[in-house]
């Protein structure tokens, strides 16, 4: 190795080595490995109930690991909490703002608890409404906002301290398209500026918009790591469905497929496969798996769904 | 300015938005004075002639229980939303956090306060106090007001929902019956007069009667201050240990 000055953790925001939890007799994390580099974005995929919030937690100090360890900004979530918690800032699932209190009264109360004087707190809570289009809104309670308004200022609010590391669990989570489409400009404007972010979402197509890179995270561990366009090389984005003409031909394709079934409906007589969707790749599949052209009936394209990832992921 | 000073000018402004509580805090004292005085006052008979002057510091009393115990909603709708976790992540301090509602209750007993003394003075409530003995009464008021304040944020970080805390706040609101705030303790059942003569609303209530119509309080004053400060010595922790419960 070549001497460096750096510090080991340098190039890492996150750094978690063998993180596990349960609650009670249930496992929520088993031995979870991450590292984030600096100033990437950096998205856990998964489920409702693969850990995704509780790792978000334990990196934001809110929730202690049972077992492992992890440095965010270069600081023991457990040994030095208060500076990490200088370093961080989360927007979790539940908007966590005042809704009686005005979005700049909200964002003021925010910046000077964060040790900013009455002026600079002002103009750093002007600074911020204006970056998410709320400059207009303002003055209005926050119980009044639309949910993408809510989930825009409660980004915000995180953003008064100039984080270097932000958490953000599920951030268009129940948001319409448009609000969606916001949110991730927003997130974008963020890693403009240098931060790094941590994000979970549901969404395939949001991880791969958002992130550098991605983990899939399933029951509590990682099973799959890289950027979005390694992940797709072996997660499909489009499944083939195949009706086949009868019972037999059912189960002897079912049977031929075996680990490279993503889905399956006996009654229909239907059966998925991956494809990425092009013709070529579609009629090579049909060639290849009925060259009879004898037992594939009909067969239609769907876009993958998280459980076909799920399903092609786990096969191994 | 301090994390202090910011959650309390917070919570004074949930307070001031918040209708229900502006209504609960200011009118329901007053009515609740109307209440004693014309319609009970006329079948009790007090030493102090009209029971109004009897009863003005009874109900002061009680309705320092009536916005203390709010302070166990206002906690406990912290708890339940997402702000506290916001609050947990920028290191704001826990004491700091549950000051701001304790402050915010102190205001709006204080606003509560002035207000059944208003309505009292004009249905003929003639206290008698000099400067020093409005400031001893006063400052006895405000002892057991941040006192009930602290046991009402003990009951919101107790409860699981915003509605079991108002619940757990009834104890505060029944204490003053069974004192001489509305009625004279001798005219209870003996097996009552042990309670009700050693419970610390006793000492509050009568401090306050004897400063405000010139009248002996002989020890009472110190015995309600030691009630506010011991009961304070145990809360504090209480709500410092319930706070790190409930956020672990």
């Amino acid at each position: 190795m070549t001497a460096t000055h750096a510090r080991p953790d340098a190039d890492w925001a996150i750094e978690a080595r063998g993180l596990s939890k349960a609650y009670g007799s249930v496992p929520v994390l088993e031995n979870l490995d991450l590292r984030v580099r600096r100033g990437s974005v950096y998205a856990l995929l998964g489920p409702n109930g693969a850990g995704k919030t509780t790792t978000v937690r334990i990196l934001a100090t809110l929730t202690r690991a049972d077992a492992g360890q992890a440095r965010v900004a270069g600081h023991d979530v457990v040994a030095e909490r208060s500076r990490v918690r200088r370093s961080i800032s989360l927007t979790g699932q539940y908007a966590a703002l005042d809704e009686e209190q005005t979005g700049r009264e909200n964002l003021r109360m925010m910046a000077a608890l964060r040790g900013h004087s009455r002026k600079a707190a002002a103009h750093r809570a002007d600074q911020l409404l204006e970056r998410f289009g709320l400059t207009e809104a303002q003055g209005r309670r926050v119980a009044t906002y639309s949910g993408g308004m809510r989930r825009r200022l409660d980004i915000a609010a995180g953003l008064v301290g100039d984080p270097q590391v932000v958490f953000l669990d599920e951030p268009t989570t129940g948001l319409d398209p448009r609000s969606r489409r916001t949110m991730w400009a927003a997130v974008g404007a963020l890693t403009a500026a240098g931060v790094t972010v941590l994000l979970t979402t549901q969404y395939l197509e949001e991880a791969d918009q958002l992130a550098d890179r991605v983990a899939v995270l399933d029951r509590g561990r990682v099973s799959a790591e890289g950027t979005p366009a390694e992940l797709k090389k072996t997660v499909a984005a489009q499944r083939l469905d195949l009706t086949m003409a009868g019972h037999e031909a059912y189960e002897a394709m079912a049977a031929r497929l075996a680990g490279r079934l993503l889905h399956k409906a006996p009654e229909e007589l239907l059966l998925g496969v991956a494809t990425d969707g092009s013709a070529a790749h579609v009629r090579a599949l049909l060639d290849e798996l009925d060259p009879a052209r004898a037992e594939v009936e009909r067969f239609a394209l769907h876009s993958a769904t998280l459980d076909d990832v799920f399903m092609e992921l786990t096969h191994e | 300015m301090s994390e202090y000073a910011i959650l309390a000018s917070r919570s004074i402004r949930l307070t001031r938005r918040n209708p229900d509580a502006v209504i609960t805090a200011l009118v329901l004292p007053v009515l609740l004075m109307l209440v004693f005085v014309y319609f009970f006052g006329g079948a009790i008979e007090t030493s102090t002639g009209k029971y109004v002057t009897y009863v003005a510091p009874g109900v002061l009393i009680l309705c320092a229980g009536y916005g203390a115990s709010m302070t166990a909603t206002t906690v406990s709708n912290d708890m339940t939303g997402g702000i506290i976790d916001r609050f947990r992540s920028m290191d704001t301090s826990s004491t700091a956090v549950l000051a701001g509602h304790v402050a915010a209750s102190v205001a709006r007993n204080a606003a509560a306060t002035a207000a059944v003394l208003g309505v009292a003075f004009a249905i003929g409530f003639r206290p008698h106090a000099g400067t020093g003995q409005w400031l001893a009464a006063v400052s006895i008021l405000l002892a057991y007001i941040t006192t009930l304040s602290w046991l009402g944020a003990a009951a919101g970080l107790l409860a699981k929902t915003p509605e079991a805390a108002s619940g757990f706040t009834f104890v505060m609101l029944f204490l003053p019956y069974p004192s001489s705030a509305f009625v004279p303790v001798e005219t209870m059942p003996a097996w009552l007069h042990g309670f009700a003569e050693n419970q610390p609303v006793t000492p509050v209530i009568e401090s306050l009667r004897g400063l405000l119509l010139d009248q002996p309080t002989g020890n009472s004053p110190w015995l309600a201050l030691a009630w506010c400060g011991g009961l304070l010595a145990v809360t504090l922790p209480v709500c410092a240990a319930l706070y790190r419960r409930r956020t672990a």
